[in-house]
């Protein structure tokens, strides 16, 4: 066998680089925008309940498009991803509480935190069969829940982390000033999204995809699935846990409902309600459920009758989630235009 | 960090009398948890979902006893609305909603039953109040306890450990030897060729979901004397029976049993050495099953 000189080998597949770079020039100017107009907002809105509507929409918004990584891009449906948006509260509060350390420090060390145990506990899990995968993701997330319950000296058990967090300004930003704490939460929601975007555009996002339609053939032409589950387990977990440390801040406190199975419950609902095929679905179903759950706890004490009906209607009645309804009517309309 | 009390558990393995009391009260966790672990395993063996709202048929069967027994004050007949209300609201459910989402995928069924776990919940709250309940001893068994080798040994629990092994060799043999049972276990292994024969499989599913509920009903209703009401009581139940599921192996009858007495030992022994640890037990002990044998002790391979 002769070697064939390089350049008369089979022609290199044409991959189209610059058409790379220039969306993700492209997406660059669309997140400097978004974060642009949101932080414009208060001069034209100064309403401290939008503000404080939008910092609640980056803590979950964060957390329910992490999990759409998993669920719509992965097909790992997860029913304990809460439990991280829980140990990024807390991890972030206690650090805060008791060690001093500035924000950015304690920030990273909880994201640090958060990549040791999603690393273990995803270890264990993304092994498993999709209902088993489900419910011992719930039975860790019931695990932290538990541990968070009965750790009284550490957490305050269900009176959670109290006594307020405190935020002492650091890079000139001061975060117990409402208007910082809002600039700041844009500015993690928009990072988070576009970093988000960037692992789903990517070649490992494909990569994901190809997993989620059809996981032997991956594995047959050389993915290891179980390091690349892995590898978005932990990943969608640090963004989770990002989540939890704005509504830390916010709240300035935690609770032990941060970490209980409803978040993740509301999380697979705020997909289904916005659409997993979509990037921007989960963010349209947080707005839509943060809407959703101020409008009913206002009227009504049975809160979870009332979203439980509401989620019937979407799972039994429609089938699927709004944005994928309205894009398939969109796609509709435009084909019979088109004819 | 973690709170050990290792004399504790030592001093009371030496002890007899300990041995016992902890013995008995690790079987009645266990036999609960069988109930309902059973019904879950076998809604899963039959109709290939989880019922995530196992818990609420828990608790429905809990509170549907209690309120009989304040009506009628027959324990008996309390036993028999838990059981019974709770097996016609598992056909209710899976004929006018679970049998919807079949062909769905794990999502719609996940999001199915959390709607209803809300639901569920609210409507106990609406009924019954959002304050903890007991319904008491009923006055058949406030009789004083026995000794066994120095430990106390409630009759209630004996009838309670009785019942439930009861209808554990109910389920096994009817499964294995009745003509019903050899439908649904024909029904588990291949729906098409079942309802090919004239067999009506929306039917036997219907039936074994009623059944599933029925077991759990059953067990809310022996707790209720036993154990405070509230709205929600089922969720905790729900998880440590997956729990048990996970460990015996689902679909399994015989695995939920002996996973189920597991765990209730591992609570039972577990509270006294490990107070505060005693829930990490069992996660801990259901990690080292999974990563040993993924489809639990007895689990078969393809499930």
């Amino acid at each position: 066998m002769t070697e064939l000189p390089a350049d008369q080998g089979a022609q290199a597949l044409d991959v189209p680089q610059p058409h790379v770079k220039t969306r993700r020039n492209r997406d660059v100017l669309i997140a400097l925008a978004a974060f642009v107009v949101l932080a414009l907002l208060p001069m034209v809105f100064s309403s401290k309940f939008l503000l404080d509507f939008v910092i609640r929409c980056a803590a979950y918004g964060l957390f329910a498009t992490s999990l759409n990584l998993l669920i719509g891009y992965t097909g790992l449906t997860s029913f304990g991803h809460g439990m991280f948006f829980g140990l990024g509260a807390y991890g972030f509060g206690l650090m805060m509480q008791k060690t001093g350390v500035s924000v950015p420090v304690a920030f990273v060390a909880t994201l640090a935190i958060t990549f040791v145990t999603a690393l273990v506990i995803g270890a264990i899990c993304v092994r498993l069969k999709e209902i088993y995968f489900a419910f011992v993701t719930l039975a860790f997330q019931m695990l932290i829940h538990s541990t968070i319950l009965s750790w009284v000296s550490l957490t305050g058990g269900d009176q959670g982390l109290r006594g307020g967090i405190p935020r002492p300004p650091f890079w000139g930003i001061d975060l117990s000033n409402h208007l910082h704490l809002y600039v700041t939460s844009c500015a993690l929601l928009v990072i988070g999204l576009f970093l988000m975007h960037q692992i789903a555009q990517s070649p490992f996002g494909y990569t994901l995809r190809m997993i989620r339609d059809n996981a032997t053939r991956a594995s047959f032409i050389g993915i290891d699935v179980w390091r690349a589950k892995l590898t978005i387990f932990v990943l969608a977990a640090l963004f989770a846990s990002t989540g939890g440390v704005i509504m830390a801040l916010f709240v300035s406190g935690a609770y032990p409902e941060f970490a209980y199975w409803t978040i993740s419950g509301e999380g697979i609902f705020i997909n289904m309600l916005g659409g997993v095929t979509t990037f921007l679905g989960p963010m349209v179903g947080t707005v839509l459920l943060l809407i959703l759950n101020d409008t009913v706890t206002r009227l009504t004490e049975y809160h979870g009758l009332v979203l439980g009906i509401v989620i019937l209607f979407f799972a039994i009645g429609l089938r699927k989630g709004l944005m994928d309804f309205v894009i398939e009517w969109y796609a509709q309309r435009r084909d019979r235009r088109g004819k | 960090m973690l709170p050990l009390d290792i004399d504790a558990l030592t001093g009371c393995l030496a002890s007899s009398a300990c041995l016992v009391t902890q013995t008995t009260s690790g079987f009645i966790i266990g036999m609960l948890l069988f109930l309902v672990a059973v019904g879950l395993t076998l809604i899963f063996g039959v109709l290939k979902v989880v019922n995530f709202s196992h818990g609420a048929f828990y608790m429905f069967g809990a509170y549907f006893a209690m309120t009989a027994y304040q009506l009628t004050g027959s324990f008996a007949l309390a036993m028999l609305c838990g059981a019974a209300g709770t097996a016609i609201l598992g056909l209710v459910f899976e004929r006018g909603f679970m049998s919807r989402v079949y062909g769905a995928d794990v999502l719609m069924q996940l999001l199915v039953c959390y709607a209803f776990v809300l639901i569920f919940d609210d409507v106990v709250r609406m009924i019954w109040g959002p304050e903890f309940k007991s319904m008491g001893m009923p006055a058949a068994f406030q009789v004083a306890p026995l000794f066994i080798a120095g430990g106390v040994v409630p009759p209630y629990y004996l009838l309670l450990i009785g019942v439930a092994l009861a209808a554990a060799a109910i389920l096994g043999l009817g499964l294995a030897r009745t003509r019903i049972g050899k439908v649904i276990r024909a029904a588990a292994h291949n729906p098409g060729m079942v309802s090919a024969l004239g067999i009506n499989t929306g039917l036997i599913y219907g039936g074994v979901f009623a059944l599933g509920g029925m077991l759990a009903g059953l067990a809310g209703a022996l707790a209720a004397p036993v154990r405070s009401l509230t709205p929600g009581m089922g969720f905790s139940v729900l998880i440590e029976s997956f729990i048990v599921t996970v460990i015996g192996g689902m679909g399994s009858i015989l695995g939920a049993l002996i996973g189920a007495l597991l765990i209730g030992m591992i609570r039972s022994f577990g509270s006294l050495g490990f107070p505060l640890f005693t829930e990490g037990l069992m996660y801990l002990f259901m990690v080292i099953v999974l990563v040993s044998r993924p489809t639990g002790l007895f689990g078969k391979e393809v499930a």
